[in-house]
């Protein structure tokens, strides 16, 4: 009986130690995330001389100073404000755009479909914030150099084979019955799309048009080369690195952030539908 | 409208849309890239790969790239399988995990250089310990290895979820029965890991890595953010070219070289890792 | 008049052919169930006749019009899918009347309807739930529900039971019988289970690899199978098949037993018996018993007759063990044969 107690209570041991390793390294692992972003935050909200003093705090002095420079820098909220322009564009032509392929590919088999599915494919492959230097040229010839629109366009590109293979997945888990049944009972093809399968799969296109917001948003390497007056943030901060002070630089860091963080925490039930099956 | 044409028409749209910014600008790079004024050349590549920067941007892309992307698709198959042994609480684990998807390498690069910088928050942690008596200025020339591991970091800390994501998504696509057999037939965790979690996750590994590999070839902002001109990396020798040198002939070679490491990358990937016909789930 | 007539319907896809040449009359108001093994063409053929698929071939009239140029909703048909395809976003409600809203009728007609339909099918207590909210009998009564609230000339099921439980499958039918009678709707119902079949059809039409072998009743499907494959498919347990050699004129040689039997005097021919049109009797075929079940209602004995499987429907009754010798007679008029060759009946 001894015996039977003795050899239980270190299989338990090993079981608890086990457990409290695993909860360590989640706490470890959420808190190598957050942290840097707090002391981002904590630089944000800290005074210009706080920013630039030594030691820093682990607590912000709550000082809007930083902000305050940030947004009455030359050009700043400009570039802000042309950020959200180029995002917004983005959002719209790449669900515009990819959701009526995505359709397609979801529904229809046709000749062509498997060069079409990996011309998509492909575009991810690719490289594409480099596809900016000749657009740079073309964008000139176009009178489209330098315009939010344009920088949208190739922004656009980026998203658009995540809008495509996102609603082709979307598109995909609506079962034609559900149209079928729809064209029975007195639809067209266009009314049985809006009226029984637009419902269903909208919180999965919002989801899908915020990521594509959230691409243009990041995006640094095409907007810094097609940008020149009408900087977006990214383009902006990249080519006042050498120059701009600290706290501009933080405070620029954190705004970049924040929508980040809002519109991941929105469309994160739709993250891993997204993926697991833009992944094929 | 007729079922045999509607197809068409619906693709029509992202098709003359690539074409026209994907395909189009791809033919004109490789024509930047293989002219000069004068015609056909393989001038721009040669003045690109005389350069003395280009084999210490080589060196340090496929450096970076070589430590980076192993450190993250460990990190993740780690975080993944720590996810789907979760139940209460996994939502916000998660959703923390995969914060760093949404930021920018600008930002990443950004809060990393808040910690590394002269009067950065390591300094102070190191202060605090007293392994210093004064901030130490560690991102400098003298400090190579330390510049590089500051870009190392960021790196981690910013694409690993990337790949988190995918492999999260494959994971949950293997059917729970396959390890209820594997663990009925006396498999331990860890023989179930390697032996059925990893190669059903081929297709997603594949993907995962190829992902990564590419957009490490593109690494950028980070390093302009950290470390400035002290390493070199191809797409910032890229934009220097075209920005600060002007020669838009020499970035598209530079943007062709990236290119071809890149498809390299991606078919040797694909090729180490390729599932069987049949063998998938 | 809701007249459906098929004309030389064939259907490819590919270098594959699903339908050959189907030909079909089906009477106004008459409820047909086309009856097959998966892959027989009988979805199709529906599919064909509600617009969801073009035939390749040939025409489809509904009504003295022909229809095989329009869309499903100008056909005059409503239609009743297999996974019902009740709309997840709408309350029972909003699905039932799903297609007179598109007709555009008032809402206080709609709102009569849908309650009509809904208190015939049973579910008025349902009208504000969702779909997600329904098992899977009441999300099959909607989709039912909603067909009959169209008031179609025409309604067209695709094996709208299978998805159901035994019981419930046996409840819904006699329901959905029932119902569809009174609507004085014609009818055309697919479905693989010849229980169904027998019990919900006016006619039958029994289809094979794309082809209609038989459409008739169904008692004279189960008594007068045209074909082989009717006779075997008909029926649980099926037809017994023995073979019969010809023993002079009228006369033919079954497991040793010389039968009355057709007067074609050509080759071998298939004997057919169902197994419980078979009696014990003095003279008859010898059989050994291979297996018993008892199966309450009857016994069922599976036999070895001549070296051939056959099984007999035999009175509970009766004491019968494996390895016993039976004798069994077939009932005279019962009796069934059929050409080798052709697998057609022969009179």
């Amino acid at each position: 009986m001894t015996d039977a107690t003795a050899t239980a209570a270190p299989a338990t041991d090993t079981r608890r130690a086990g457990r409290f390793l695993y909860l360590a390294g989640v706490v470890v692992l959420c808190a190598w995330v957050i942290v840097p972003i707090y002391f981002l935050l904590v630089n944000t909200l800290s005074s210009p001389d706080t920013v630039n003093s030594f030691p820093k705090p682990f607590i912000p002095d709550f000082d809007l100073g930083s902000l305050a420079f940030f947004a009455k820098f030359a050009g700043m909220l400009t570039a802000l404000k042309n950020s959200v322009i180029v995002a917004g564009m983005t959002m719209i032509l790449s669900i515009l755009i990819g959701a009526p392929a995505g359709y397609a590919l979801s529904r229809f088999d046709f000749a062509g479909k498997e060069l079409f599915r990996l011309l998509i494919l492909l575009t991810r492959a690719f490289p594409l914030p480099l596809l900016a230097l000749p657009l740079a040229v073309f964008f000139i010839r176009t009178g489209l150099d330098d315009t939010t629109f344009g920088l949208a366009l190739v922004h656009t590109t980026l998203a658009l084979p995540f809008a495509v293979l996102i609603t082709f997945s979307l598109f995909s888990g609506i079962p034609i019955e559900l149209e079928e049944a729809a064209w029975t009972l007195g639809c067209t093809r266009v009314t049985a799309f809006t009226k029984v399968v637009l419902p269903l799969i909208l919180p999965g296109i919002t989801a899908s048009a915020i990521f594509a917001f959230v691409i243009s948003w990041n995006e640094v390497f095409a907007a810094a080369v097609l940008t020149i007056e009408n900087r977006t943030l990214t383009a902006f901060l990249l080519q006042n690195l050498d120059t701009s002070p600290l706290h501009l630089k933080f405070a620029g860091g954190f705004i970049l952030v924040v929508p980040a963080l809002i519109f991941i925490f929105a469309v994160r039930k739709y993250l891993f539908a997204m993926w697991g099956i833009a992944n094929r | 409208m007729n079922a045999r044409i509607l197809p068409y028409v619906l693709i029509l749209p992202v098709t003359i849309f690539l074409c026209l910014f994907f395909l189009y600008p791809f033919i004109l790079v490789a024509q930047l890239a293989f002219t000069t004024g004068a015609g056909f050349t393989l001038d721009n590549f040669r003045e690109v790969v005389s350069h003395w920067k280009f084999p210490i941007s080589m060196r340090n892309t496929l450096l970076l790239a070589g430590i980076v992307v192993p450190v993250q698709l460990a990190l993740a198959l780690l975080m993944a399988t720590m996810v789907t042994k979760m139940d209460k609480g996994r939502d916000m684990v998660l959703y923390v995990w995969t914060i760093p998807l949404g930021i920018s390498d600008l930002a990443a690069g950004l809060i990393w250089l808040a910690i590394f910088e002269q009067s950065g928050f390591l300094n102070t942690m190191m202060g605090a310990l007293g392994l210093v008596e004064r901030p130490v200025n560690l991102l400098t020339f003298q400090n190579p290895v330390l510049v590089f591991v500051a870009i190392a970091l960021a790196e981690i800390w910013r694409a690993t979820a990337i790949m988190l994501v995918i492999l999260v998504a494959g994971i949950g696509l293997i059917p729970k029965e396959y390890y209820e057999a594997a663990e009925v037939f006396g498999a331990s965790p860890w023989k179930r890991f390697v032996r059925i979690t990893l190669p059903l996750l081929r297709p997603s590994l594949q993907t995962a890595l190829v992902l990564r590999v590419i957009l490490a070839f593109e690494v950028f902002a980070v390093v302009q953010a950290l470390g400035g001109t002290l390493f070199p990396v191809l797409m910032g020798e890229t934009y220097a070219y075209q920005f600060d040198l002007l020669n838009s002939g020499a970035a598209a070679a530079m943007a062709l070289i990236i290119l071809v490491i890149s498809i390299a990358a991606t078919l040797v990937i694909l090729r180490v890792l390729r599932v069987p016909k049949g063998a998938t789930i | 008049m809701a007249e459906i007539q098929i004309k030389n319907v064939a259907k490819t896809f590919g270098s594959y052919t699903a339908l050959h040449d189907i030909n079909l009359t089906i009477a106004d108001q008459e409820f047909m169930v086309l009856l097959g093994a998966s892959g027989c063409g009988k979805t199709t053929l529906l599919r064909i006749v509600a617009g969801l698929e073009t035939a390749t071939t040939g025409e489809v009239w509904i009504g003295g019009r022909r229809v095989d140029h329009l869309a499903p909703k100008d056909r005059g048909i409503a239609m009743v899918f297999q996974n019902y395809a009740v709309f997840p976003h709408l309350t029972v409600f909003e699905n039932i009347g799903f297609g007179l809203r598109m007709q555009k009728l008032p809402n206080d007609q709609v709102k009569r309807r849908v309650e009509r339909v809904a208190t015939l099918m049973h579910i008025e207590q349902l009208l504000k739930r969702y779909s997600g909210e329904l098992s899977g009998g009441q999300r099959q009564r909607v989709a039912v529900a909603r067909a009959l609230a169209m008031e179609p000339d025409v309604i067209l099921m695709d094996e709208p039971l299978s998805n159901l439980d035994a019981l419930l499958r046996m409840e819904m039918r006699a329901e959905l019988k029932g119902v569809l009678a009174e609507s004085k709707t014609t009818a055309i119902y697919v479905t693989h289970d010849q229980v169904e079949a027998m019990s919900m059809a006016d006619r039958i039409s029994v289809m094979h690899q794309g082809k209609i072998v038989q459409a008739a009743t169904p008692i004279e499907v189960y008594r007068n199978p045209a074909a082989e494959f009717v006779a075997g498919f008909i029926g649980n347990p099926p037809m017994n098949f023995l073979r019969a050699e010809p023993a002079g004129e009228g006369k033919w040689k079954v497991a040793g037993q010389v039968l009355d039997g057709p007067s074609t005097g050509k080759g071998p021919l298939q004997f057919a018996i169902r197994p419980e049109d078979i009696d014990p009797a003095d003279q008859g075929l010898t059989a050994i018993a291979k297996v018993v079940e008892p199966l309450g209602a009857h016994l069922l004995v599976t036999c070895e007759v001549d070296g051939t499987l056959f099984r007999a429907v035999l009175d509970s009754d009766l004491q019968v063990k494996p390895g016993d010798k039976l004798t069994l007679a077939p009932q005279p008029d019962r009796v069934r044969w059929f050409d080798p060759q052709s697998t057609l009946a022969v009179a």
